[in-house]
């Protein structure tokens, strides 16, 4: 899965979650939140989404690291498990 | 037609889910029914057998109008329905020839790809339901029934919602106003507010959330909601409603949440016996009303049960908030943004996480003295929050 994938699937779930968003007025270098109105709840859904679709779970104390889009494409492009398909997220 | 909150003055009866001669249960759904802010199932007050459907499906009503006759009830002693709040009607809304559609219906048609343009007669006024969408689709028989009790969490919505219209902005703005409009006018607010360290909740939080899975961490307003429940469980003044003159001290902790819909205007579900739940509980309910106030199914009963309502402006909000009062409950706890501050403790000063905890009150239910002992409870309960 390259960069240009996991976007393809985070803009997917952002608007999944925040209809309104517009990929094309997005700006992926300013922080998503200042572009679109999602509360803590939403932030929480978008990563348990992203758990879900990419295998990457986020560490709490790195949220801070995901503040622009493409933070968030390099986070989760460079801890990818490597193994194709997509692992599945073990559910405890 | 049962009130679903203080700002509703009309509905409309979407669905039927008996028919005359249908034995139901007190609790069970009867029907959905369709407002401003959503469709709702409605649960029977009584248990009987239906003689009759007064209603048919597609009309709009005021509160209060008879849907349904029960056999083995007295004749006309059983309201359809029994609204807490006793809600004035408003003379019935200019004629619009505009096309008007609820917010799910415009979503579903998105969904369904039906024109609804085309389900739009001359001289129409009342607005396209859900199931007239469905119906046109032909999807009526195919999509599941609204399920018979509380709906399980779906995996993934089937597909994200069409952005609002203007029309169902104005129809939610015109909602909320009739509400917040009613409380100002008949409730003397008072307000008081204190900040409260999160220093140790906070920590607490990041420990346990640190050792669990993405799907199992816990935010900082279940600790708050759950907090606010428990104080209000020790303070019963502030726990129920103003009626007849009077306060009737509310049966059980039911917390109203203020969520904010994505199409503009609020809904307050609740959390049934909120003072009972664990802090993950209340965020497993917090998170499910959250999903399905913004992708419908709601009960109706959830609409009207909270005994007192909380509002949590999260962490992209102002510091604090003084809010308005739901009639005809009596309380208002609010929550500011938790922010970083300079803190003075036992002659010490740190930086704490800090949260601006207010309380609106009915002040003819109670005085400033029992909501400054309500905030010092819930202060309290947040610096021991390993024993929520």
């Amino acid at each position: 899965m390259t960069a240009a994938d996991v976007r393809a699937v985070l803009l997917r779930e952002l608007h999944r979650i925040a209809p309104e968003v517009r990929p094309e007025t997005l700006d992926p270098r300013l922080p998503l939140r200042d572009q679109v109105d999602i509360d803590s709840m939403d932030f929480l859904n978008f990563l348990i989404a992203a758990r879900r679709e990419l295998g990457v779970d986020v560490p709490e104390a790195d949220y801070g690291r995901l503040r622009t889009l493409d933070a968030c494409v390099e986070y989760f492009t460079s801890r990818r498990p490597h193994a194709e398909p997509a692992a599945q997220p073990d559910r405890k | 037609m049962p009130s679903l909150g203080a700002d509703m003055e009309f509905g409309t009866l979407v669905r039927w889910h008996a028919a005359p001669g249908a034995r139901v249960e007190r609790g069970a759904i009867i029907a959905e029914v369709e407002t401003e802010k959503g469709v709702f199932a409605v649960e029977s007050p009584v248990s009987g057998t239906v003689s009759a459907l007064v209603v048919a499906e597609g009309t709009k009503v005021p509160v209060g109008t008879v849907l349904a006759r029960f056999g083995e009830e007295p004749a006309a002693a059983e309201p359809a329905a029994r609204p807490i709040a006793q809600v004035p009607l408003a003379p019935a809304p200019p004629l619009v020839p505009r096309l008007r559609a609820s917010p799910v219906a415009r979503r579903r048609a998105a969904e369904l790809g039906v024109d609804l343009t085309a389900l739009w007669d001359a001289g129409r006024t009342h607005p396209i339901t859900l199931a007239e969408v469905e119906r046109a689709a032909g999807a009526l028989a195919a999509a599941p029934p609204l399920p018979s009790s509380v709906p399980v969490a779906r995996e993934q919505p089937a597909a994200p919602p069409a952005p609002p219209s203007d029309e169902a902005r104005a129809a939610m703005r015109r909602a909320v106003a009739a509400a917040v409009s009613r409380s100002n006018r008949e409730i003397p607010h008072y307000y008081l507010s204190t900040s409260i360290s999160l220093r140790r909740a906070m920590q607490w939080l990041q420990e346990r959330n640190a050792a669990l899975p993405i799907e199992q961490r816990m935010l900082p307003a279940a600790l708050l909601l759950t907090a606010t429940a428990r104080a209000l469980g020790e303070h019963p003044e502030l726990n129920g409603f103003w009626v007849d003159d009077g306060f009737r001290p509310g049966e059980g902790v039911h917390l109203g949440v203020v969520i904010a819909l994505r199409a503009g205007g609020l809904v307050a579900p609740a959390i049934r016996d909120a003072n009972r739940k664990s802090p993950a509980e209340t965020m497993r309910a917090m998170s499910d009303l959250v999903r399905r106030s913004r992708e419908g199914g709601l009960l109706g009963s959830e609409m009207t049960a909270a005994t007192a309502t909380v509002t949590n402006l999260g962490d992209e909000g102002a510091e604090s908030v003084l809010g308005v009062i739901y009639p005809p409950q009596v309380a208002l706890v609010g929550f500011g943004r938790v922010t970083e501050r300079p803190w003075a403790e036992d002659g010490m000063l740190g930086v704490h996480p800090v949260v601006t905890a207010s309380l609106a009150g009915d002040h003819r239910a109670t005085d400033g003295r029992a909501g400054g002992r309500f905030l010092a409870t819930l202060d309290r309960l947040l610096q021991a929050p390993e024993a929520l």
